[in-house]
């Protein structure tokens, strides 16, 4: 063939089935790590193995049991209560930060948007440790200081107070990184809205509130549904502070603490397995309820 | 970005300023407290951290001693767990960026029978909680021989469906269609317009996940305090996790670990945050985009 064109050379790898070689590497990944274990959990959890009866089928039995046992639930409502503790201030503080940086009517503003970011370089391991040394009774900061000013020490770990201490470590984590979400999200709103707002005589303050907060709205909502997610996910901080306040967090304080004891304390694999799969859905369950709230009220 | 209806130099402007700056100030405070508190603490004696105010240093400056312990404790175990960490968190960052950008512009850039069920099925994943599955996990890996080994460690965090969504949303934007036809026309393969043509302009969305992969994996502790159970291969959070159980029950020598727990964790915060504010450009344009994941 003698053309103007260049001559099409033949490839191994045609446009059809190129795609597919594309998402080849992260699909096999994502089935044998995400899809294998969820359908392994399954299986483990329809058996039950015990040492006089071996492995046998029981078919819902571990879920019933699951769904019937007071010490998963005990561990969703620390949860849950957890979540409504942590989210709404985080959130809050978060937009309050993100806004004024955005306004530009601040002094140091990139020193504070990074430091205020650095948390989300500490892992929440490391996190609760130094928590964990600032609320002791021992030698914390806080007891020396009521302690010099002949006042009661506060006691952090107390059973009315370990959940919030456990909430404001947290808070602590992942506030700032909030915060860059919704900085990066504010920055893109376009200047001209600003002009015409500025026209119509509104101040900051009022632009703020009635043009920026309702613009990233939806984004708000898509992170609180992760912290919500995140929330029912808990363990590393329970189970740090466990080492301190043993009376106060036992090891079935939050679900994946309770599937964790289950499976490594306890042997007991299979309700392990039964509890990981329960939450999971009762995770799924949350978030598309709090996800039709909260289409219903802005629909209303 | 100024304020809406003010001059920059109307005392209003100013009176807001100071107000704005004196809130941000505060809540700074708060941020840098523990941080603070573990530079402070990692620079005194055992002695000094039970006697002397926890918020100011003491006269006797024993932050290189620490450092000089934490490195020598069981035979400098620390250190091993330092590269762990460094190999885990780079490894499944790099290996994460890469899938996931190829992930991401082959659901961008094809038209091919299943796409919208494979995207469906990765959407529904980034809700899917794993630290759920990480028992699950465990058991599957020890029927085929792969826990406490670094695989189970590194294997399981490439999986990052966030980073897919990203990508794909990323490659979208960044990549002309024409770009590519012209490539076919150039008689290029699809392979080598993805890597010679494509690539280069994917680079900062690639550099965001491989940054929100790189931390997640550094900040993991579930997963590998799971899967692995010999010291050598532990990661610095599950190390040091360890060393602060033991230091709080207190007897034998175990007191004498809060010191070092804290040198530790000052230690392993530091390059991360030194990282954060040298590649502050890459994170602060991508966070945002991609920052549906908390």
């Amino acid at each position: 063939m003698a053309g103007p064109r260049p001559k099409k050379r033949r490839h191994l790898i045609s446009k059809r089935v190129a795609p597919y070689l594309f998402l080849a590497p992260f699909t096999l990944l994502f089935l044998a790590f995400l899809i294998a274990p969820m359908v392994y959990a399954f299986n483990l959890a329809i058996y039950r193995t015990t040492v006089v009866a071996g492995t046998k089928f029981v078919g819902a039995d571990n879920f019933i049991r699951a769904l019937g046992d007071p010490k998963f639930w005990q561990g969703v409502i620390v949860l849950l209560k957890f979540a409504i503790i942590q989210i709404p201030g985080m959130v809050a503080v978060a937009l309050l930060i993100a806004l004024i940086l955005d306004s530009g009517t601040v002094y140091l503003k990139s020193f504070f948007r990074v430091s205020l970011f650095l948390p989300y370089a500490v892992p929440a391991v490391i996190a609760t440790l130094i928590w964990g040394y600032l609320y002791g009774p021992a030698f914390g900061p806080f007891t020396q200081l009521a302690n010099a000013l002949h006042l009661p020490a506060p006691d952090f770990l107390a059973a009315s107070t370990v959940l919030p201490s456990i909430a404001n470590i947290a808070n602590w984590e992942y506030t700032g990184y909030q915060m860059i979400i919704y900085y990066a999200a504010l920055q893109a709103i376009p200047a001209d809205l600003e002009e015409a707002a500025a026209m119509d005589g509104a101040n900051g303050f009022i632009y703020a509130l009635k043009v920026k907060l309702p613009l990233i709205a939806p984004m708000v909502v898509v992170t609180v549904i992760f912290s919500i997610i995140g929330s029912l996910q808990l363990f590393s901080e329970p189970y740090l502070l466990h080492n301190i306040a043993p009376a106060q967090i036992s090891n079935s304080y939050t679900p994946n603490y309770y599937a964790y004891s289950l499976a490594f304390s306890n042997q007991q694999y299979n309700y392990s397995a039964a509890v990981s799969f329960v939450l999971g859905a009762v995770t799924a369950v949350i978030s598309y309820v709090f996800m039709l709230i909260v289409n219903r009220g802005s629909r209303a | 970005m100024t304020i809406v209806g003010k001059s920059k130099r109307s005392p209003s402007f100013r009176r807001n300023r100071w107000m704005l700056s004196a809130i941000l100030f505060v809540i700074w405070l708060y941020t840098i407290l523990p941080l603070f508190y573990v530079v402070v603490s990692a620079s005194k004696s055992n002695n000094d951290l039970f006697t002397t105010f926890g918020l100011w240093f003491s006269s006797d400056f024993h932050l290189l001693q620490n450092i000089h312990d934490v490195f020598s404790y069981q035979d400098g175990i620390f250190s091993r767990w330092l590269l762990n960490t460094i190999g885990y968190a780079t490894a499944a960052g790099v290996g994460a960026a890469l899938f996931s950008t190829m992930a991401g512009y082959a659901l961008a850039k094809y038209q091919f029978f299943g796409k919208r069920l494979v995207f469906a099925i990765i959407l529904g994943a980034v809700m899917i909680p794993q630290t759920a599955l990480v028992v699950p996990l465990f058991l599957l890996m020890s029927k085929v021989g792969m826990v406490n080994t670094p695989w189970a460690v590194i294997l399981p965090s490439l999986v990052f469906p966030p980073g897919v969504f990203l990508m794909r949303v990323y490659a979208d934007d960044a990549i002309p269609n024409e770009l590519i036809d012209a490539g076919r026309v150039d008689g290029a393969g699809e392979f080598h317009i993805f890597s010679a043509l494509t690539l280069r302009l994917l680079m900062p969305g690639f550099a965001t996940v491989l940054i929100l992969a790189f931390v997640a994996t550094w900040n993991n502790y579930f997963l590998p305090l799971v899967v692995l159970s010999s010291a050598e291969y532990f990661p610095v959070t599950v190390g040091l996790a360890q060393w602060y159980a033991t230091a709080t029950v207190g007897s034998g020598g175990g007191a004498a670990l809060f010191t070092l727990v804290l040198a530790g964790a000052l230690l392993s915060i530091v390059p991360v945050i030194i990282a954060f504010i040298v590649m502050q450009r890459f994170w602060q344009g991508g966070l945002g985009a991609g920052g549906v994941k908390a």
